[in-house]
């Protein structure tokens, strides 16, 4: 292929990934170093709101932004350095904490209280979402073509529910006396409610990620099984191999990449979980650091937002990303490079 | 054949009547953007039969609302505000005095649905809203428990319920953690008569009456479901409406959900009364729902915009929905579901002391309350760290110096 050529196919692509991925990029890490904050003066303000029977009028001191000309609030820009990021991570507090050997009070600093939950619940769907979904793409791969179609339809159902409606029923059949709450209570004869403690919202929460997820890995190892060479496997059934044998040193090698293609895949999505915060409302137990972020850019009744801090914490989130793909990535390296020579 | 056609064209030629109940007919385009709750749908639908008019009824609204006004022109010309939301409206200058607006077509207003900020009027109120006590009578009756005036006696009260066993949990709370939690701290921390700041917009919860007001809502938790931090308005109206719950502080705007008899098994056996007293006060705030129109809007659009209004704030709008909410318009007649707001009123329940300081202070309780609740820090820990939180926030909002 011509230079010419090329350009002309990559060229499209790399000029909307700049305007996509990296402008915003870089605009949230500029965003992190500076903070916008209105200009407030302090003035007398008489306030009449309905009362009974008649109104009740207060006058109180307010601070209120003073409005410019153009009838705009007039703002200032000012450069705070790393000042967003020490109001994320508190390490004077984490330290302290840390010093005494305390976990239970630095996990109660919201940044690491999201960031043992987001790194546990990572950790934990990634061998499951691997493992569930080798074991459904290896029944399929094994059931008789008739029942095949239907068996990949099902299991790929969970996967087309929208996170958040997924999220949503999960929570439905087990908040308050929701059905499968109610069969749980009845079943084992006791009181249970899944929502008022956090460990059983986070395995909860695990679960619907695994069932949501699984699908996926399914679908990719499914096609990785129908390209494994027969006349190995032939060949070691000669050679005496059990089924064990057989998937543990012919099937599992094969499909390596594709299992480090899901792990990386899964990593990058499930360390930015967010729809199982909000579909299972667990803040009060569980947040994550992309809830975290989302949190300090919501407007207050009052329209306040703290945008250098979501950037800062949106920062991190990407640094950990980062890091944690780390190991993966340079497998991966290693073996395209080795694959070349 | 022909008597059912009949009575279609009649029913055609009523709807048609109905629709024609403006008092003009509107030919300028007007939106308007508003919550979703039941008042709100009951006046847009009166506002819609000028014509060319569209609402908008999301819950989220407050989070759309700012950036909507502050657009050139507006995207809306009509905003549903309450306390709270009117505050980056007004701060932000996106909405326009309806003094004389109101002279040329507001002669239906009452005094008190004038919403004065320094005497110019910027929002029109048209219900006035509270968490107070709605219980169920027939079990208070059976177990010979007086109506609870006080938080102390709601305690009393729920520990003989749930000696008796009669309903799955006694109390019910809208304690989910965020907006609802934060504004069950506001009211008790208010009831037991606190205050939020000190003259330079500092953090003053640190005391006492924060103390108290933690430790009564842990107490109010020990007779709720367990699951209360998940719990929110609709869910604690559920709870009343399946019988498992006795008592709840819950919002006058869900009062007529209770005796709707296609949701509700306890149709009129739940009543109402004022918001229990902390130490000081009513531990309640109250709030007011109500319009405002935008300033960047042609002096046309909001005069037609208002006119809108108006024609949903009718006594017809009112006899239609009486029971929907506690009117401030004219014509409405206060039944036995609006004693509870009249009651809260009158035991000296403060206005949500809507700032943007307190939006700040808000957010700060909403997350950080349930970790007293939850026991994973004590109640100075935890007013100390929502001080904190305010303060970094209101530092980087540039409220504190």
């Amino acid at each position: 292929m011509n230079a010419k050529t090329f350009a002309a196919f990559v060229g499209p692509s790399i000029f909307l990934m700049l305007l996509f991925i990296a402008a915003p990029l870089i605009s949230v890490f500029m965003q992190s170093f500076y903070i916008t904050q209105p200009v407030f003066e302090t003035v007398q303000v008489e306030t009449c709101t309905p009362g009974f029977p008649n109104q009740t009028c207060v006058t109180e001191e307010k601070v209120q932004p003073v409005l410019g000309e153009d009838g705009k609030v007039i703002t200032t820009v000012k450069y705070v350095g790393l000042e967003s990021y020490v109001n994320v991570l508190e390490p004077d507090r984490a330290w302290a904490a840390l010093k005494a050997l305390d976990f239970g009070s630095l996990l109660t600093i919201d940044f690491w209280k999201a960031l043992r939950f987001t790194l546990t619940f990572t950790l934990v769907t990634l061998p499951l979402v691997i493992g569930v979904g080798l074991a459904i793409a290896i029944t399929v791969n094994n059931a008789t073509r008739m029942i095949r179609g239907p068996i990949i339809f099902i299991s790929l159902l969970p996967f087309i529910i929208t996170p958040v409606i997924g999220a949503l029923s999960i929570r439905w059949l087990f908040i308050g006396d929701g059905i499968m709450t109610a069969f749980l209570e009845w079943w084992l004869a006791r009181d249970i409610s899944m929502f008022a403690q956090g460990w059983t919202i986070e395995l909860l929460m695990m679960f619907y990620r695994v069932w949501h997820v699984a699908p996926f890995a399914f679908v990719v190892f499914y096609a990785g099984l129908q390209t494994v060479n027969q006349d190995t496997l032939e060949s070691a059934v000669i050679d005496g191999a059990s089924r064990w044998e057989r998937l543990r040193y012919v099937v599992i090698p094969h499909l390596m990449p594709l299992i480090v293609f899901i792990s990386l895949i899964h990593l990058m999505d499930s360390y930015r979980v967010f729809e199982e915060i909000v579909g299972f409302s667990s803040q009060a137990y569980r947040i994550s650091l992309q809830w975290l972020t989302y949190d300090l850019l919501t407007p207050d009744d009052s329209g306040n937002r703290s945008i250098s801090r979501a950037s800062a914490s949106a920062m991190l989130t990407m640094i950990g990303i980062v890091v944690l793909l780390v190991p993966l990535l340079r497998k991966t390296w290693r073996d395209h490079k080795g694959g070349r020579v | 054949m022909l008597k059912k056609l009949l009575l279609a064209s009649a029913m055609t030629l009523a709807v048609t009547g109905a629709a024609s109940a403006c008092d003009f007919e509107n030919t300028t385009p007007v939106k308007s953007l508003s919550a979703g709750f039941e008042a709100w749908k009951a006046v847009t639908s009166f506002m819609a039969k000028c014509g060319d008019f569209e609402a908008e009824l999301d819950q989220e609204f407050r989070t759309k609302q700012p950036a909507a006004f502050a657009a050139d022109p507006s995207l809306y010309q009509i905003g549903g505000v309450a306390n709270g939301t009117l505050v980056p409206l007004l701060n932000e200058g996106t909405i326009r005095p309806l003094d004389s607006l109101i002279e040329k077509y507001g002669q239906n207003l009452t005094a008190n649905q004038l919403i004065k900020i320094n005497g110019e009027t910027m929002a029109v109120a048209m219900m006035v809203n509270a968490q107070h006590l709605m219980y169920r009578e027939d079990i208070l009756t059976d177990l010979g428990i007086p109506v609870p005036k006080t938080y102390d006696e709601v305690l009393a009260a729920a520990a003989k319920i749930k000696d008796a066993g009669v309903v799955d949990y006694p109390i019910g709370g809208t304690f989910k953690t965020g907006w609802n939690l934060g504004e069950e701290f506001v009211n008790m921390y208010l009831g037991m008569g606190g205050e939020f700041f000190g003259p330079d917009n500092s953090a003053t919860i640190d005391n006492e009456q924060g103390v108290a007001s933690l430790e009564m809502l842990k107490k109010l938790t020990e007779y709720m479901d367990p699951e209360y931090l998940v719990s929110d308005s609709t869910y604690v109206q559920q709870q009343f409406q399946q019988g498992k719950i006795a008592m709840a502080n819950l919002w006058a705007s869900r009062a007529g959900a209770m005796d709707d008899p296609n949701e509700s098994q306890v149709v009129g056996k739940v009543k109402m009364a004022g918001a229990p007293t902390a130490n000081a006060r009513a531990a309640s705030t109250l709030w007011w729902d109500g319009i405002v129109i935008a300033k960047n809007a042609s002096d046309e659009e909001a005069e037609a915009a208002f006119r809108v209004a108006m024609n949903g704030m009718t006594p017809e709008m009112v006899k239609a929905n009486n029971d929907v909410a506690v009117w401030l318009v004219e014509g409405y007649e206060p039944g036995p579901l609006a004693l509870g707001v009249v009651q809260t009123a009158e035991a000296g329940a403060l206005p949500y002391p809507a700032s943007s300081q307190m939006g700040l202070m808000h957010t700060a309780l909403g997350n950080g309350v349930a970790d007293y609740l939850t026991g994973a820090k004590d109640a100075q820990t935890t007013l100390k760290d929502i001080s904190a939180a305010y303060t970094t926030s209101a530092k980087e909002a540039g409220l504190i110096k």
